[in-house]
């Protein structure tokens, strides 16, 4: 087998690869001008629909379908959303990190096709803050693309106008959910849309939109550059028996990284195996360790063990393994000396951290989950808990229907694939770090580390006690110090009878006072003159007389 | 007729507005300049006061409570105080914490005597976590203002993070 030569990735180690020289040098806009001068809109959409190009964000959608679902003759405007965040922000996965970064103008020549194709008029990319280079380059690349005559007004001299403007994100994993993403480009909180209206109806400023991934622009440039032969000769075609299943076709980025001997960002087409992967690119696992499991496309799709390395990582292939997918294909080793129970721990505080709180079985699902992870990890798990985290898995979710979008389904895939798959090793873990087996009667930990602000924090902002700032980390339960007090016994025992107790009118102590008895019961004797000068101790005695 | 109060902004100098107004015509909307003014703000004034919301809500013709209620659901942006001038984030996400990211945030805070989420006393370096930061091929890592720094320990941590560095954004 002849090795892959990289297309998405030429640019790749050559210097000044990411500038517009370079990249008309290697034959980049003339698709462009091309297309721009003797096609029509309808044309593209049929060459990408021809060519089986499947959306690279994750959920696998083709790609030349999603745009025939705009309406026809709107009078605009339509939008086009470029999602550099979310899928992005999956964690293992960076490919379009390195699109962006080595070649960015592929991007582009990308987004200007899809913006013909699709009749729109402004393309934002909405890129995550973590990427400061990316912004660089990309707003690089703009640049010299709208001095070129590229972007902008009757791009090369044709009808067609295209915008592009990069808008950075905020740190939210929802924000790459499409109608999070649309509903935080309008300046909201990135809660996704309940659909239908789906977006090439409504979308942004609630005007048809698309939504496409970085990686997928760039597939539609080179689809345009070396022509739908040589796309649909890549990968893996579609299984004929069953008539649901478009194919995976084309060259994928494959995010290689854990516990690997070379990790980073591959090219390769379609259907290479993970085991061809770990081994042929990323030089095996790391400290000629055995892989344990495998995530075959960033956290959200699940886990493969060992023994399924040799399932082919297309669009269909993770599906066959119990997997959610092939995802991002961000392929994350774990070796056989990590604890699984830390690793879905790991996804746990994850998805909790990044659920948005709409949805109650989300929001509640993914919390509840990690904090019972937590107590798994603190040596009081019993073993109803795995069954009670596969119960939380199968319930909470798109495809049981119970949430909005499908983050709820990522949180749950992982868990109930490592239950499933690595259900020895949870329940050796429960049963040496708990071995009495009974249900321990403590609450869950509290999910809110001491160092993460508490509600309490939050309070304090709104009431106004701002200049305290955060409430100091505290370091064991019980009273806070400054409240402390000394225990009563200390005290004279006078003392403690005169402490300011709110006085209950009870009938028989008010009869008893009308009797001349004061509350303690004890006869009323007249009060002694204060001296002065006696300890306190001293004026409790019984005067001599009395 | 009682004419309506000039607003007086207090936070927002006359420099960020114009920012702000310059990103105006790439939306059809105007609260679609949410994100951005919040964006503009923070990278001056490392945080965003609730002042600041206010004032941005009367730039962008909002009621404060919608610029509020989108700050709010952002995890990047602080209220309370403002962060350090560098603002390092570490990743604790799966691929960087198989390779030993918990050990860097931890560690990494401890050489500088804070906790995470906190600032040092001179106000130079705010240590925070971070879901992933798509550097997984060079985990464990840490973003420190703009600078990708990669394959961290402790050690080359601390010493990296003691070197002055602009924020270019």
């Amino acid at each position: 087998m002849q090795p892959f030569q990289p297309v998405l990735l030429e640019a790749v180690g050559i210097p000044d690869g990411h500038g517009l020289a370079s990249y008309r040098s290697r034959g980049g806009y003339a698709p462009l001008e091309h297309v721009l001068r003797d096609k029509k809109p309808a044309d593209v959409i049929e060459t990408v629909k021809a060519s089986g190009l499947r959306g690279r964000g994750g959920a696998g959608f083709p790609t030349g379908l999603k745009w025939t679902f705009l309406p026809k003759d709107h009078p605009g405007p339509i939008y086009l959303c470029v999602n550099a965040d979310a899928d992005e922000r999956e964690p293992g996965t960076f490919n379009n990190r390195i699109l962006m970064e080595d070649d960015p103008h592929q991007v582009l020549e990308g987004i200007v096709l899809s913006a013909f194709a699709t009749r729109a008029s402004t393309a934002y990319i909405y890129l995550r803050y973590e990427y400061p280079r990316s912004w660089h380059r990309l707003q690089g690349a703009i640049d010299e693309a709208y001095a070129a005559g590229l972007l902008g007004r009757r791009i090369l001299g044709s009808d067609f106008s295209l915008d592009v403007h990069l808008h950075r994100g905020a740190a939210a994993y929802i924000c790459g959910e499409e109608t999070g993403l649309i509903e935080s480009l309008e300046g909201k909180r990135a809660w996704p849309r309940i659909k239908p209206p789906f977006p090439a109806i409504e979308g942004l400023f609630r005007k048809p939109t698309v939504v496409n991934n970085i990686e997928t622009m760039a597939c539609v440039a080179q689809i345009f550059r070396r022509g739908v032969e040589w796309f649909r000769s890549i990968g893996v075609p579609a299984d004929p028996a069953n008539p649901r299943d478009p194919g995976s076709y084309g060259p994928k980025l494959y995010c290689l990284s854990g516990h690997v001997e070379r990790p980073g960002c591959y090219e390769a087409p379609l259907g290479i195996t993970a085991r061809q992967l770990i081994d042929g690119h990323g030089g095996g696992v790391w400290k000629g360790r055995k892989a344990k499991a495998v995530i075959p496309g960033g956290i959200s799709m699940g886990l493969m063990t060992e023994s399924e390395l040799d399932t082919p990582l297309d669009f269909a292939g993770p599906g066959r393994v119990g997997c959610l997918g092939l995802g991002t294909a961000a392929v994350v080793v774990i070796d056989d000396q990590t604890s699984i129970v830390d690793v879905l721990h790991n996804s746990a505080r994850f998805f909790a951290h990044e659920s948005c709180g709409q949805c109650t079985p989300c929001r509640e699902g993914t919390s509840w989950s990690l904090r019972i992870l937590e107590r798994i990890r603190a040596g009081k798990g019993r073993l109803a808990d795995l069954d009670l985290l596969l119960e939380m898995g199968n319930t909470m979710g798109m495809m049981p229907g119970s949430t909005i979008c499908g983050l709820a389904d990522g949180a749950a895939w992982p868990m109930k694939n490592a239950i499933k798959k690595f259900r020895g090793e949870f329940e050796d873990s429960i049963r040496r770090t708990n071995p009495s087996g009974w249900m321990v009667t403590d609450p869950v930990p509290a999910l809110q580390r001491s160092w993460e602000p508490t509600d309490a924090d939050r309070h304090r902002r709104w009431t106004g006690d701002r200049d305290r700032g955060p409430r100091a980390p505290q370091l064991h339960r019980g009273r806070a110090p400054g409240r402390h007090r000394d225990p009563p016994l200390l005290l004279a025992p006078r003392a403690v009878g005169r402490r300011q107790l709110p006085d209950v009118p009870r009938r028989d102590r008010l009869a008893r006072r009308r009797h001349g008895q004061d509350h303690d019961g004890a006869q009323a004797r007249p009060r002694l003159p204060d001296a002065g000068q006696g300890r306190h101790r001293d004026r409790h005695r019984q005067p001599a007389g009395a | 007729m009682i004419a309506p109060p000039v607003p007086q902004r207090k936070v927002l100098t006359d420099d960020m507005v114009a920012r702000i107004e310059a990103l105006a015509p790439r939306y059809p909307d105007r609260r679609a300049l949410t994100l951005p003014a919040l964006h503009i703000v923070n990278a001056d004034l490392r945080h965003v006061p609730l002042e600041a919301v206010v004032e941005i809500a009367a730039v962008l013709g909002l009621a404060p409570a919608e610029v509020q209620d989108t700050l709010t659901f952002y995890q990047f942006f602080h209220q309370d105080k403002p962060h350090g001038k560098v603002r390092v984030f570490v990743c604790r996400s799966i691929s960087c914490a198989l390779r030993g990211g918990d050990e860097l945030l931890t560690g990494v805070c401890r050489k500088f005597g804070i906790e995470p989420y906190g600032t040092t006393v001179d106000g130079e370096l705010t240590i925070e976590p971070a879901e992933c930061l798509g550097a997984c091929d060079f985990a464990p890592c840490m973003l420190a203002n703009d600078d990708l720094l990669r394959n961290m320990t402790p050690e080359t941590a601390a010493a990296e993070l003691v070197k002055p560095r602009a924020r270019a954004t």
